[in-house]
């Protein structure tokens, strides 16, 4: 087990190197000139060469990479030999000079927001995905199990935007039932943080419980054919315990690695939802960049957004062996 | 008791009539259709039939889990003397388990892979009885011993992974007997285990069967286990018990044309475990459109020992031929007799 973990986290961190490396070099073949973005039209080609020699974009691609890399582990200085060398320290993702700011600090600011958005919503399309997924199962084919499906299938297709704005239009703007969003940090005053968040919580929780419901539906109904689920029953078990305990345990295991994917992919920034709500996390941060060719921003949240993904996979995998006592970490 | 009471039953367990449909896309399904037997405890008796006949739908039923929303049961089911058709499904849930138990033909997929042996047995426990935590364990312990499985004290944490498939089936049967239920049902309880493995499996359960005095039902397709383990036997075909009775009786006096081609296949009894019991040309009957008459007559050779077009046309019954033998043939009696012989030869009446 501990061998397996060890195995799984070197190769692990071994494919991170692999991504920073690709990223890297993808972003370096692009026709775009770094150094030209660094000043707008009043820029002479002296300047230009200045801030190519300043951000190290005159060292060949494969040193430019080293210093990159190594940058993320001891920090790195740019312009070291001008008078005004730009220190980033460690972890350095890049310097952002469009901003003024460090890569790493831009993201870990936007990181709250898209943290809180990411886990509210995740609780809600858990717990209501996953119950009324249940629901529809008990009652297949029934009309209850049809409107189920048919709600799902409607959420499943509705693009978050249009729920997005519908939400914002009628329930803040016409209704004015909640005040317009202004996001603040739960700690600094909840109330605000709550009012602020509920909306895209729900508008994020319906996208992903149209798919959790269908899910667990389908899990469920092939779980409640298995031999084991007669013998519970056979044993005298109240159904209400059949169905929690050996059930829904059993079918488990895709939910999970669903959940586990999907919570990771949301941590590198809803980006439709952050922007309808004007959220300030990793998705309006990775819009921005994008609008502005801050190239160093886009690495380094591609970077973020993949190593989320990485890591999520690996607890993933670690969770299956939690989950079914069958699969051996070896 | 007052005179409200049920009439006092004869035997242990009755099932009269028993039927069972299932509403479906493609029609009524009629899997189960005036099943009648009855065993007492310390008894077994043994179901036959093809696959297909109705044997696995009887036993769910005699256990309340076919499920009422999906199916309509009618007929009785007494157990001691209580009538489970038409229980509640709460009062079905009690008698699950502590009255009367059940194992079934797959122990690889029958326990639940992702629990301990010990938390699956003494869930078991809990259910029915209000023990410590301790007390479910001795006794989950104490019931491993019993099947056989050695070092219980350690296995009791152990996954069914963990275990072959005979062993898997001991820890069934150590789940079913756990609060020694006076019915256990065994839907062919060795067809999957290593024919290495079925005998000992048997000889568990008749042993664990003496020792509990437990009525058993047994399901199987192995006229060789019959011959050892059953007191009674009920042949089921088309959804219906078409003869039934003691062993010797099925084995040397049988009078329906079904039962002669179920035991023509064997050629020596007590030897030869058939696998297949289809001896018989034809196919058997869908059960979404069972035969009118008899629902053997379009295999039938020798429905034309019956006069106009009888087995065609009207259903029989299950008659007595003998002092608790039944049949459900058109057939007079000596007709029957005399078919059994040609059938059979001497393996038929004459060395009864
Ligand atoms: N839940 C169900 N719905 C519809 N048909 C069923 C259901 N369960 C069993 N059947 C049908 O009932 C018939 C009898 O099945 P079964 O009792 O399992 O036969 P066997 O004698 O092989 O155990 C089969 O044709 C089967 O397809
Ligand atoms: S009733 Fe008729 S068809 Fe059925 S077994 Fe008897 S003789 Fe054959
Ligand atoms: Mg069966």
């Amino acid at each position: 087990m501990s061998a397996y973990v060890v195995r799984r986290v070197i190769s692990m961190i071994l494919l991170l190197l692999l991504l920073t490396f690709v990223v890297f070099i993808l972003f370096s073949l692009l026709p775009t000139d770094p150094a030209r973005l660094t000043c707008g039209k009043s820029c002479t080609p002296e300047i230009i060469e200045a801030n190519r020699h300043r951000l190290g974009l005159d060292l060949p691609v494969l040193q430019q990479y080293w210093e990159y890399l190594k940058g993320i582990f001891v920090g790195r200085v740019y312009a070291q030999d001008s008078p005004d060398p730009v220190v980033c320290s460690a972890p350095c993702l890049g310097y952002s000079f469009k901003r003024g700011e460090e890569v790493f600090i831009l993201i870990k600011e936007g990181f709250p927001a898209t943290f809180w958005l990411a886990l509210g919503a995740f609780v809600m399309w858990l717990a209501a995905g996953i119950s009324v997924g249940v629901y529809a199962a008990l009652h297949r084919g029934k009309w209850q199990d049809k409107t189920v499906m048919g709600i799902s299938l409607a959420g499943y297709s509705l693009p978050s935007f249009f729920l997005g704005l519908m939400a914002i239009f009628f329930i803040v703007i016409r209704l004015q039932l909640l005040p317009y969003p202004s996001y603040i940090s739960p700690f600094e005053n909840p109330t605000q943080f709550l009012q602020t968040m509920i909306l895209p919580w729900i508008v994020l929780a319906i996208l992903y419980a149209a798919f959790y419901m269908r899910l667990t539906r389908n899990q469920m109904l092939e779980v409640l054919g298995e031999d084991y689920i007669r013998t519970a029953r056979a044993k005298g078990l109240p159904e209400r315990i059949v169905i929690r305990k050996h059930a829904l345990r059993a079918g488990l295991t895709p939910i999970v690695t669903a959940a586990g994917l999907d919570l990771a992919g949301l941590l590198g920034g809803a980006i439709i939802t952050e922007s309808i709500f004007s959220l300030p996390g990793i998705g309006s941060l990775a819009v921005n960049s994008v609008n502005d060719a801050d190239l160093p921003l886009i690495v380094g949240i591609t970077l973020v957004t993949a190593t989320f993904i990485i890591v999520a996979n690996l607890i993933v995998d670690l969770l299956y062996a939690v989950i079914d006592p069958r699969v051996r970490l070896a | 008791m007052t005179d409200l009471s049920p009439a006092p039953r004869r035997a242990y367990i009755e099932v009269e009539d028993l039927s069972v449909q299932f509403p479906t896309e493609d029609g009524l399904v009629r899997a189960v259709d005036g099943v009648t037997f009855s065993i007492d405890k310390g008894q077994t008796i043994a179901i036959v039939g093809e696959s297909g006949s109705g044997k696995s739908v009887t036993a769910q039923a005699i256990m309340g889990l076919v499920n009422a929303r999906t199916a309509d049961v009618t007929g009785h089911v007494w157990v001691d003397g209580q009538d489970i058709v038409g229980m509640t499904d709460d009062e079905l849930r009690k008698m699950r388990g502590s009255t009367m138990a059940m194992i079934f033909q797959d122990p690889m997929s029958s326990l639940h892979p992702f629990y301990r042996i010990g938390a699956q047995l003494t869930e078991a426990v809990n259910v029915h009885n209000k023990v410590s935590k301790k007390e479910a364990r001795d006794r989950a312990i104490e019931m491993l011993q019993k099947v056989g499985i050695p070092s219980p004290e350690k296995r009791i944490e152990d996954y069914p992974h963990q275990f072959s498939g005979g062993m898997r089936q001991r820890v069934m049967i150590a789940m079913a007997l756990i609060n020694s239920p006076s019915l256990l049902i065994a839907d062919e309880p060795t067809t999957a285990l290593d024919v290495t493995v079925q005998a000992q499996i048997m000889e568990l359960i008749l042993e664990l069967q003496q020792e509990y005095n437990t009525a058993v039902v047994l399901i199987t397709h192995d006229l060789g286990i019959v011959a050892d383990a059953a007191d009674q036997v009920a042949v089921m075909y088309g959804a219906r018990v078409v003869e039934s009775g003691v062993i010797d009786d099925i084995f040397y006096k049988p009078e329906m044309p079904y039962t002669l081609g179920l035991l023509a296949s064997v050629p020596r009894l007590n030897q030869v475990r058939a696998d297949r019991l289809d001896p018989i040309p034809g196919n058997p009957p869908s059960p979404i459109r069972l035969p009118s008459g008899c629902v053997f007559n379009p295999r039938c050779v020798y429905k034309d020992r019956v006069e106009g077009d009888l087995c065609a046309t009207e259903r029989p019954a299950l008659l007595p031929t003998d002092l608790g033998h039944m049949v459900r043939c058109h057939m007079s009696k000596e007709d029957r007799e005399a078919v059994a012989t040609i059938a059979l030869g001497t393996l038929g009446r004459e060395t009864a």
